[in-house]
């Protein structure tokens, strides 16, 4: 069977899971005869029609609130933000209503918030940001960021299926770099739980999304270079996070690093740092340490951009310091 | 005596006070005029139900009995009962802080409303929120969250999950005159009426935002014009005459089952108490209370109506309104006896699954660490 682009596995999970449940519909901004800014509901709405493909005003707050109140009802809305950087403008509906609604009325919100995400595009400050950690810290949410695209399918699969809000985010970058062959059946990848993308004995990356194809390239330049035995840990979702996978990570090479593209300060690496404190300090042979952008808004210019976002060689810079830490 | 108007055709009210003659006139209302006279003394005693249970919440309130803040409708029960009552048990409806009486038309209890405001396990939502922040899609009501302006776009969006699958509901969402200054509203009614989905927006200008007078909300003559802007009907109705509440609503809610589209219905009423009962409305022009309190209470104006055109007499009166204050006494005792919550019940149902989470482990086996009537010192700056 053919490869698929991460882009191609969304918009064949959306297809599956309309074609599945008549309960699943979508509304975004320009997803109907255009199929959005980047495509992914292309021929979406040719196929399941306009009451089912819902073209939106530019209201990030009213796509999020009528998805919440049409689940309420037992549908399952997935609510594309033409990038994801614009869900800020939904902040209050998602954190305040969204995610408190099962806790506080009973009310399940099953639905997924879906946008592009993520720099290393030239995108700059307002269409390349990771605002995941943002809602890492609201209880009643769901966050998903995958690298692959049979996870990409698989995940989109399971947060459509899912009871609660899941925060799907795409990573831009990958949208058409990346290429998975799907495999057979009702491909479906459970949320919360991380997954090894390379196995090692010496040092830990513990990563997601974009940054976990930095930590591929690193590990290999290291393993040729070095000799130096990386373990790749792609989380795949970050709320619930796997802590199982973190920790045994951590008691397998007690070396451990956190990559992440977003900023760091209040980021989701100290978090991840805080846990492996809490729950396996004594197995560590060396501080974690983080490698994540630097806290400034994404700058648009090329040596910008790269200067301020982690790169394959300071991942590599880390991951040595680590080893004879 | 002069007072600060919220829209122009207050202005003409206020000219013309509604006393006695404007109570007895008997205008045209072609959807109040098919109600019969029961269903007119079931607005009626909703209506006293909601001020008299008010009453006892003030006095639990002093007692500390009430653990949150407490929030008053006086003046306001015709503009809330009236509008709910102009809806089918199919149809869903969300309420605001000062429409008690819009759910106790959709079956809510005072039972229920006290355990709520009394913060006991068995309460609606189990202790989990305040007030009459609660809601049951069976008996067609959604509790509001106090970011005020959020749920037009979540209405909006159950109005649009009828739409979708055909089904003969209509939604009725409030909202108060400051709300209207959110930009969740724009975007909610904005997308209901692009969408054409089955919704009625009732806008219940009671003259205050907290203490911000309209006038101060908003440069618009009335809120009904907006309207306009939105390509939807807008209509204007006195708030306090509980029959053309329900004529003016239901007309937009017949408008909304038939398919076309989304009403605003401005509401014109006023706010007697404060924002909560700590508020001691230190904002208010003097006599402007008095004024309303004197003229034009919307219970008064309708027992004078029912006494001239229903024949209702004062022993017919006293005996709904002493029913209705045994039902409040019973219900009184029974929340009373409620028990408080369970402490661990704090960390169930944030997910369906897990269903549950663990407890920090320095807090296994650990109960409430506060006395559970002990009121914040800091109450009273919170909004609803």
């Amino acid at each position: 069977m053919a490869e698929i682009t991460y882009l191609e596995a969304i918009r064949e999970a959306l297809f599956e899971e309309m074609e599945r449940d008549p309960n699943v519909f979508c509304l975004g901004e320009d997803i109907g005869a255009y199929g959005g800014a980047f495509k992914v509901t292309e021929g979406l709405q040719a196929k399941f029609g306009d009451q089912r493909v819902i073209d939106t005003p530019i209201s990030e707050a009213a796509i999020i609130g009528a998805a919440a109140g049409a689940s309420h009802m037992g549908l399952r809305p997935v609510a594309e933000l033409q990038f994801i950087d614009f869900i800020s403008c939904g902040y209050d509906m998602l954190t305040n209503y969204v995610a408190t609604a099962r806790y506080r009325a009973f009310l399940p919100c099953p639905m997924v918030v879906r946008g592009p995400s993520g720099g290393y595009v030239r995108g700059g400050p307002f269409h390349s940001q990771n605002p995941e950690a943002a809602f890492l810290h609201t209880p009643g949410l769901k966050i998903v960021y995958p690298a692959t695209a049979s996870d990409a399918k698989g995940l989109m699969k399971a947060a459509i299926r899912d009871d609660d809000c899941v925060l799907f985010f795409e990573h831009k970058y990958l949208y058409r770099r990346v290429k998975d062959v799907m495999p057979d059946g009702d491909h479906v990848v459970p949320i919360g739980k991380a997954r090894v993308a390379r196995e090692g004995t010496d040092v830990s990356i513990i990563t997601y999304a974009a940054t976990v194809w930095k930590a591929l390239e690193a590990a290999e330049q290291l393993q040729t270079e070095d000799g130096i035995s990386v373990e790749v840990i792609d989380l795949r979702t970050l709320l619930p996070m796997d802590d199982d996978a973190i920790v045994a990570t951590v008691k397998k090479t007690n070396r451990v690093m956190v990559v992440h593209e977003d900023t760091r300060t209040g980021g989701i690496a100290g978090e991840i740092t805080a846990r492996i404190n809490e729950t396996c300090f004594e197995w560590l042979d060396a501080p974690v340490l983080r490698v994540t952008a630097h806290d400034v808004p994404l700058p648009y210019s090329p040596p910008l951009e790269d200067f301020v976002l982690p790169q394959v060689s300071d991942i590599v810079t880390v991951a040595r310091h680590l080893a004879r830490y | 005596m002069e007072f600060p108007a919220h829209s122009l055709d207050l202005d003409a009210m206020l000219a013309a006070p509604p006393g006695a003659d404007a109570a007895l006139a008997r205008a045209p209302r072609p959807h109040a005029d098919k109600l019969d006279r029961a269903q007119r003394l079931a607005l009626y005693r909703h209506m006293r139900m909601t001020r008299t249970l008010e009453e006892r919440l003030v006095a639990l309130y002093r007692q500390t009995k009430v653990i949150g803040g407490l929030f008053r409708s006086l003046g306001q029960e015709a503009d809330a009962v009236g509008s709910a009552f102009a809806l089918e048990r199919r149809d869903i409806m969300s309420p605001l802080i000062r429409n008690m009486g819009s759910m106790l038309v959709k079956g809510a209890t005072p039972l229920e409303i006290l355990r709520q405001y009394m913060a006991k396990g068995n309460s609606p939502t189990r202790g989990r929120e305040l007030n009459i922040h609660f809601g049951d899609l069976e008996r067609g009501f959604v509790g509001q969250i106090s970011h005020l302006g959020d749920m037009i776009p979540v209405m909006a969006g159950i109005a649009l999950s009828f739409k979708m699958r055909g089904e003969d509901r209509v939604v009725l969402v409030y909202i108060g005159d400051g709300a209207t200054s959110t930009g969740a509203f724009h975007e909610g009614v904005n997308f209901a009426a692009v969408q054409q989905v089955p919704l009625v927006v009732v806008v219940e200008n009671n003259g205050y935002a907290y203490s911000t007078p309209t006038g101060r909300q908003t440069a618009a003559n009335s809120f009904m014009d907006k309207a306009l802007g939105y390509g939807i009907a807008g209509v204007q109705a006195d708030g306090n005459d509980v029959l053309a509440v329900y004529d003016v609503t239901k007309a937009a809610v017949d408008r909304a089952r038939a398919g076309s589209g989304p009403t605003l219905v401005e509401l014109i009423t006023y706010r007697r108490k404060g924002h909560a009962e700590h508020d001691n409305q230190s904002y208010v022009p003097t006599g402007e209370i008095e004024w309303w309190a004197a003229h034009n209470d919307p219970i008064d104006r309708f027992v004078a109506w029912l006494t001239t055109h229903d024949s209702v007499s004062a022993d017919e009166f006293a005996e709904i309104d002493a029913s209705v204050s045994r039902e409040i006494d019973a219900a009184t005792d029974e929340a009373d006896l409620s028990p408080m919550p369970d402490a661990l019940d704090a960390l169930d149902g944030i997910y369906a699954d897990p269903p549950t989470i663990a407890p920090h482990w320095y807090r296994e086996g650990v109960r409430a660490a506060v006395d559970i009537h002990e009121r914040p010192a800091s109450w009273g700056t919170h909004d609803g």
